[in-house]
């Protein structure tokens, strides 16, 4: 596979050589493949946010480099300018950083500043607005006057109008309820299997990370406590638990059942999964 | 004698100045003292103006709202009513009024003109509750939301509420933090007999419940245990309200045509319930 | 960058400075001002001075973060000590030459007017360097509270600064926040002339804006939820309580005042 953001010893410490001195993330060493849909997984302050702050050159490593399609990315100033299209940032909330007249606008705001035609800008709105799905009804609208959710996808359609080779969103679910959290998360694959980038999803929630990510990235107290696929990660629930995060409820049931003697392959933690692979065994055929 | 409902609400609607729909067409529903109910609703249900309804932030557009038999709308006893019911909001950061946290808890009692000494214990006792008295001299804006929110709850009780009503109080949060606060919430109205109203869109937040009431465009649309609210997997499905794995591996199961119980709500339960089914069909 | 502002900083502590009622604190300090204003010769100059530098050693304010939180007003110090330099007449004259005439009155009035600026500042900085905003704006409260009789709003006003006070760091943080976001879409805020730049900042403020006026509303709902209705009928939990540490400094600042003016009077 081919690797398309490579971490070397990242190590960053916030307000050095003060009282407040904290070490944030610590030696991380980290690579993202090619196509990739990898969950960075950690409770608050874990350095999972600072982390990916460092993927894009929004923080400067005090150790250790970024190198992103083998360039590294704090080489020069262009190089770090550049990098922000290669790599794009959803922030949390990213509702809160609307700012245009239009939803339209907003959109545009990044390819603007990537200084692109008005025709590629064009597509590149409409393009996201549709796999975002907002509607073009919506185009001429203030985003202040949309409803919550709307905002949110209105905000994403904005960082993946750069169309950046890299998507990274910081818990895009996040206060959301149930409808609006499938909503984004579907957004999201649909990007992905439209585009072909690599995204990361930035969480807390297990059962995000178990819905969509075909890895999962454990921080904890500033480096890699797990890395791997989610049926490893989600085979350790003692370690999550007592990490601060949760484990996704089929997992745990599917454990609860083994526990009980119900002989189930470890591949299962989604909820389908679960209730194919039981209602399988009820009827007597094989799980596969 | 029969017990008096601490809230009662009667044929209630409600309609925001300015907006053309109702945000809630005609609720009614009793809240016994000392029960932990949940409301659970997606957005835009009308939980929230549900919420601020009772405690007289917003007065029913018609219908009535009582509190310890008080109308909401008396106006000459608006302070009673809101000392009654605790609100606690979703963000944090927007209802910590004070940059030091015993300040903050100490804000409720001092606008109602409580004597400084009694203030001062009722603070102490208040943050022990929420175990964050080590935390008394610290700033707000350095302490995690999870504990910001334990403070937000010990400034609502500062008033010696009888009903705490929490918005949403873990959309912000993260698991530990939701931990944190739901513990505090349950602990509340077990040990302590408090009323509690938790509104949120979080089915494991409910599971303890005594009664869960699910909101639909503003009205009533399931009413009972967290049992048989969850069994209902159509209704929930269709109100969009996820359904817990749990429910939904029974549910499948039922389905399928095996016999189980929908109302195993925890891991546990659940696991034993299918366990003992391939067991008795000697698939295990 | 935002966080290296000192001006209005408070330094927890625990020295007999910190312990004095704000109140105490807010009439000493324009007591000093005054004191300050009325001293006119060397030796009133040198009283004021040493106690300025013991007030200074008994709060256990580092020197340094005075002077740190000097540095903005350098400029304005330097330019004040220039002008009485050359502007002043009397004296000897000890130098001319083209349209520059130094005086020994003149070197004298520089000297003064720089000294006198230096412990200006150093008071009124110690004031919020050892009260906590909160305390400060309790004490300002309760000071200006007879204003109320002729209707100022005195607790409204106290009550705004002290909410002002308390979403400072909050509001830091959030544009902080805007401003990698956008950041993050390529917006640029460090190149550009004057007028690009202000165009740039649109991007930073709008949502700023739009998310104060979110929490205003939320805050106001919060607080009416907590049973806020006003001063009318408050009470408070700690009640500024004036001791005997607090009339013994009032007293001595009227002391140093009295003796200033005595000086003043006689010349010194």
């Amino acid at each position: 596979m081919e690797s398309i953001i490579r971490t070397e010893k990242l190590t960053h410490v916030y307000s050095r050589g003060t009282p407040f001195e904290k070490t944030a993330i610590h030696d991380v060493n980290v690579e993202i493949y090619r196509g990739e849909l990898v969950a960075v997984i950690g409770h608050t302050g874990s350095g999972k946010s600072t982390f990916m702050q460092h993927l894009n050159g929004l923080l400067r490593p005090d150790e250790g480099g970024v190198y992103v399609e083998g360039e590294d990315i704090f080489a020069t100033k262009e190089a770090t300018r550049d990098v922000r299209f290669k790599v794009g940032l959803v922030f949390q909330y990213p509702e809160y950083q609307l700012f245009e007249e239009t939803v339209y606008k907003d959109i545009a705001f990044g390819p603007r500043n990537m200084r692109l035609s008005e025709a590629e800008i064009d597509e590149r709105v409409r393009e996201s607005a549709r796999l975002t799905g907002v509607g073009e009804e919506l185009f001429e609208r203030s985003p202040l006057e949309l409803s919550g959710g709307q905002k949110r996808r209105v905000a994403i359609a904005g960082v993946m109008a750069m169309r950046p080779r890299v998507l990274i969103l910081d818990e895009p679910t996040a206060g959301l309820d149930p409808a609006g959290c499938a909503g984004v998360l579907k957004n999201i694959t649909d990007y992905r299997e439209a585009t072909g980038s690599t995204v990361l999803l930035v969480t807390h929630s297990m059962d995000d990370a178990a819905r969509i990510a075909d890895r999962l990235i454990v921080f904890h107290e500033g480096t890699i406590a797990m890395d791997g696929m989610p049926e490893e990660v989600f085979s350790r629930q003692r370690e999550l638990v007592d990490m601060g995060l949760d484990v996704p409820q089929s997992a745990a049931i599917a454990d609860a059942l083994r526990a009980r003697g119900v002989q189930l392959p470890s591949s299962i933690y989604t909820s389908r999964r679960l209730r194919e692979a039981v209602v399988a065994l009820a009827k007597g055929v094989a799980p596969c | 004698m029969p017990e008096q409902p601490i809230i009662r609400i009667e044929d209630l609607h409600f309609t925001y100045p300015g907006d053309s729909a109702e945000t809630l067409r005609g609720l009614s529903l009793e809240i016994a003292e000392g029960s932990f109910v949940a409301v659970l609703g997606h957005n835009g249900s009308g939980k929230s103006t549900l919420a601020k309804l009772l405690n007289a932030i917003l007065l029913p557009t018609s219908g009535k709202v009582y509190v310890c038999g008080r109308d909401t709308e008396d106006e000459e006893h608006l302070l009673d009513i809101r000392r009654s019911v605790g609100l606690v909001f979703q963000n944090p950061d927007n209802q910590i009024v004070a940059n030091v946290v015993e300040d903050d808890v100490a804000f409720a009692p001092e606008n109602l003109g409580v004597e400084p000494q009694e203030i001062r214990s009722r603070v102490d006792e208040a943050l022990r509750t929420v175990g964050m008295y080590e935390y008394r001299l610290h700033a707000p804006h350095l302490l995690s939301g999870g504990q910001k929110q334990r403070v937000a709850i010990a400034g609502a009780l500062a008033m010696q509420p009888r009903v705490l009503v929490l918005d949403e109080p873990t959309a912000m949060l993260d698991p530990l933090g939701r931990r944190e606060v739901i513990s505090t919430v349950e602990r509340l109205c077990r040990e302590r007999g408090m009323t509690v109203v938790l509104i949120t869109h979080h089915m494991s937040e409910c599971v303890n419940a005594d009664r869960l009431i699910a909101l639909s465009d503003g009205m009533v649309t399931a009413d009972g245990t967290p049992r048989e609210v969850f069994s209902q997997v159509e209704l929930l499905k269709r109100e969009g309200l996820t359904v817990p794995a749990t429910v939904r591996l029974l549910y499948a199961l039922r389905e399928a045509g095996f016999d189980v119980p929908l109302d195993a709500l925890s891991v546990d339960e659940c696991a034993d319930a299918v366990a003992a089914l391939l067991l008795a069909r000697g698939r295990v | 960058m935002l966080k290296d502002v000192t001006i209005g900083q408070y330094f927890p502590g625990n020295t007999i400075i910190h312990r004095l009622d704000p109140r105490t604190k807010l009439i000493l300090v324009i007591v000093y001002i005054a004191a300050l204003f009325t001293a006119r010769e060397w030796l009133s100059y040198g009283l004021m001075l040493a106690v300025t530098c013991a007030i200074v050693a008994v709060s256990r304010i580092s020197p340094r973060t005075l002077t740190r939180g000097m540095k903005p007003l350098v400029f304005i110090i330097c330019f004040t000590g220039v002008l009485n330099l050359f502007y002043t007449t009397g004296g000897t004259t000890l130098l001319d030459w083209w349209i520059f005439h130094v005086t020994t009155d003149g070197v004298k009035r520089a000297v003064m007017m720089v000294v006198r600026i230096l412990m200006l500042i150093s008071g009124t900085f110690l004031l919020t360097y050892t009260t906590s905003p909160m305390a400060l704006t309790d004490g300002l409260e309760m000071l200006l509270n007879p204003l109320k009789k002729i209707r100022v709003p005195i607790h409204e006003m106290s009550m705004m600064m002290s909410m002002a006070l308390r979403f400072i760091p909050t509001l830091i943080e959030e544009t902080d926040k805007i401003m990698s976001a956008q950041r993050a879409r390529g917006a640029d805020f460090e190149t550009g002339r004057l007028m690009e730049r202000a165009k740039a900042l649109l991007p930073l403020l709008v949502p700023l804006f739009v998310s104060a006026f979110r929490r205003a509303d939320e805050l106001a709902v919060a607080m009416e939820s907590r049973c806020y209705h006003g001063g009318e009928g408050r009470t408070r939990m700690k009640q500024l309580r004036m001791a005997r540490r607090d009339y013994l400094a009032l007293f001595s600042g009227a002391a140093l005042l009295a003796v200033v003016i005595v000086m003043n009077v006689y010349g010194l």
